[in-house]
């Protein structure tokens, strides 16, 4: 599904800061998988993410998806494709406008916009429908603004404009880091359900083991742009993790485990 | 009963300037308020409007189309900025600083003169009221405006100045809507010089210094008077802020003021009106005289 071949990133190059975030870095994601990503700050799980999405250029390497060798394809080319939803909940909505216009927007996604009317009237019940499914009662606030939404209602809103057209892959990049326990709870259960309803293959950063385990196929554990660990979900425990985590003692589980 | 007339007629004379001010508050709000972009280009961009309809009604042509020249060929201006700063990476007020800079001596270059008079030709006022014509023209530039604001291409370019991650998750590429954006600001703020040099009768290098404050203190001032009103359209608010701040000019020097201190009072204005809207949100002090002023109304 999605393949990265021998990726090489480095920041600062040629200067005394220079740093090698990833260095003929492989790795590969299974169709309809949801893949758990782990790793320290700096390790380079949002640099891939970056990579990945077209926001930042590899100095080397390959991204093929689906097939498709995408490294030469934009940051805006590449949604077609790819959707991704931020640790930040504005990141993924437009503030200033309402619930039926980020909606409308999203409707259209990686259509040709065009000078017609954005909102329209036919739709309004299908944008309804979608918004009930989150539970979170948008769907009686469509001409709210978005900026006086709640952070997890506005994050609920930026996955389902993420998924609206149902990309090949999302990119889940700490996104519910910013919740309290109980929206973040909410958000994980409706990121679930909505890819496992639409069959999304998903990419999800998230320093929370708990989450990592409980929503992941497989958990893959970056240590300075490399991966140290790659398992199915039941092949390791939470405490395990947490222990690899804490000493960064991958050989030791890895001879375990074999 | 003179001094009624002069009142009358000072009134008047200031509405029809807030309405060509209007226009350029509009296409300052594009900028400023949409986009969020602070182009300053717009000092260049008035006076080439300006001298862009002189050169043109000079040559013969009709001031219906040496109007609408100044507004395309002031929408160019636009390019030159968006090159600057999105091409060139130059930040965006520097950007607008350098194009105003450059429209400067263009501006001289476009009748080889810096004040050109235009008393003796034909103006698009010739054959109604002068306020007839402005409202007409105002309307005009509002509703074009209110209805590309709802189509799909207007909202991404909200959505560009509002979050260009987003736009740019939509498949779009963010900088299109900036282009698009800085060419209506540009060629409005165009349309509006060429609108005041037919009213002045005269096009002039300097007619232009300060305009961005004034623009500012026209959107600022209908912004904040009218921030809860869900039924004014931005447009409206700016359209009408800039009557406001005229009016508030032309009574000040009925009562004395000197016109040479009028700029200070626009930059006063726009400081008062921007310290309303911030400071009092955080000294306890002003909060109270607000939350009395509602009980009272209420």
């Amino acid at each position: 599904m999605l393949n990265i071949n021998n990726l090489s990133k480095s920041f600062n190059t040629g200067t005394e800061n220079e740093i090698n975030v990833f260095e003929k870095f492989n790795i590969h994601i299974n169709k309809g998988e949801c893949t758990g990503i782990l790793g320290a700050n700096g390790c380079g799980k949002s640099t891939l993410f970056n990579i990945i999405s077209g926001v930042l250029a590899a100095d080397n390497g390959d991204i093929v998806l689906n097939g498709k060798n995408i490294n030469n394809l934009r940051e805006n080319e590449r949604a077609q494709f790819i959707g991704r939803v931020y640790q930040d909940p504005s990141r993924g909505v437009s503030p200033s406008l309402t619930i039926l216009e980020n909606i409308s927007l999203s409707d259209k996604k990686c259509q040709k916009y065009t000078l017609k009317n954005l909102i329209n009237k036919k739709n309004i019940d299908s944008y309804r429908e979608s918004l009930k499914s989150l539970d979170l009662g948008l769907e009686d606030k469509l001409n709210t603004e978005v900026k006086y939404l709640s952070g997890g209602q506005r994050q609920s809103l930026s996955l389902l404009m993420a998924t609206f057209n149902k990309p090949e892959l999302l990119l889940l990049d700490e996104h519910t880091a910013a919740l309290d326990p109980k929206t973040s709870r909410l958000i994980m259960e409706k990121t679930q359900e909505l890819i496992k309803n639409h069959s999304i293959t998903t990419m999800m950063i998230s320093h929370n083991i708990k989450d990592v385990i409980k929503y992941s196929d497989r958990i893959i554990m970056l240590d300075k742009g490399k991966v140290m660990l790659d398992v199915k979900n039941g092949e390791i425990t939470e405490k395990e993790l947490i222990d690899i985590f804490n000493t960064k003692n991958y050989d030791s589980y890895m001879d375990e485990a074999v | 009963m003179k001094g009624i007339d002069n009142v009358n007629s000072l009134i008047q004379t200031a509405i029809e300037q807030g309405l060509i001010f209007g226009v350029l508050a509009v296409g300052v709000t594009i900028t400023f308020k949409i986009l969020d972009f602070a182009d300053m280009s717009a000092e260049g961009t008035f006076p080439m409007g300006a001298f862009i309809f002189a050169k043109f009604i000079l040559a013969g042509m009709s001031p219906l189309i040496s109007t609408l020249l100044a507004f395309f060929i002031g929408a160019f201006a636009g390019i030159i900025t968006y090159i600057l700063h999105v091409k060139m990476k130059i930040t965006a007020l520097l950007s607008g600083i350098l194009t105003m800079t450059l429209l400067y001596s263009v501006n001289l270059r476009i009748n080889n003169k810096s004040n050109v008079g235009l008393f003796n030709y034909d103006s698009i006022f010739d054959n109604m009221e002068v306020i007839i014509v402005l409202i007409i023209i105002v309307t005009i530039i509002k509703i074009l405006m209110d209805l590309f604001l709802k189509t799909e291409i207007g909202y991404l370019l909200i959505a560009t100045g509002d979050n260009e991650t987003l736009v740019k998750s939509l498949g779009e590429d963010s900088n299109k809507y900036k282009l698009i954006g800085l060419m209506l600001s540009n060629g409005l703020v165009a349309l509006s010089g060429a609108m005041m040099a037919q009213y002045q009768g005269f096009a002039d290098s300097n007619m232009a210094t300060g305009i961005v404050v004034i623009a500012l203190a026209s959107v600022i001032i209908g912004d904040t008077i009218f921030k809860n009103s869900k039924k004014l359209k931005r447009t409206t608010r700016a359209i009408i802020g800039a009557i406001i701040y005229k009016v508030i000019g032309a009574i000040a020097i009925d009562l004395g003021l000197s016109p040479q201190d009028l700029k200070a009072i626009s930059a006063i204005i726009v400081i008062v009106f921007l310290g309303y809207n911030n400071l009092s949100f955080s000294i306890p002090f002003l909060k109270d005289l607000k939350f009395k002023k509602v009980k009272e109304i209420v």
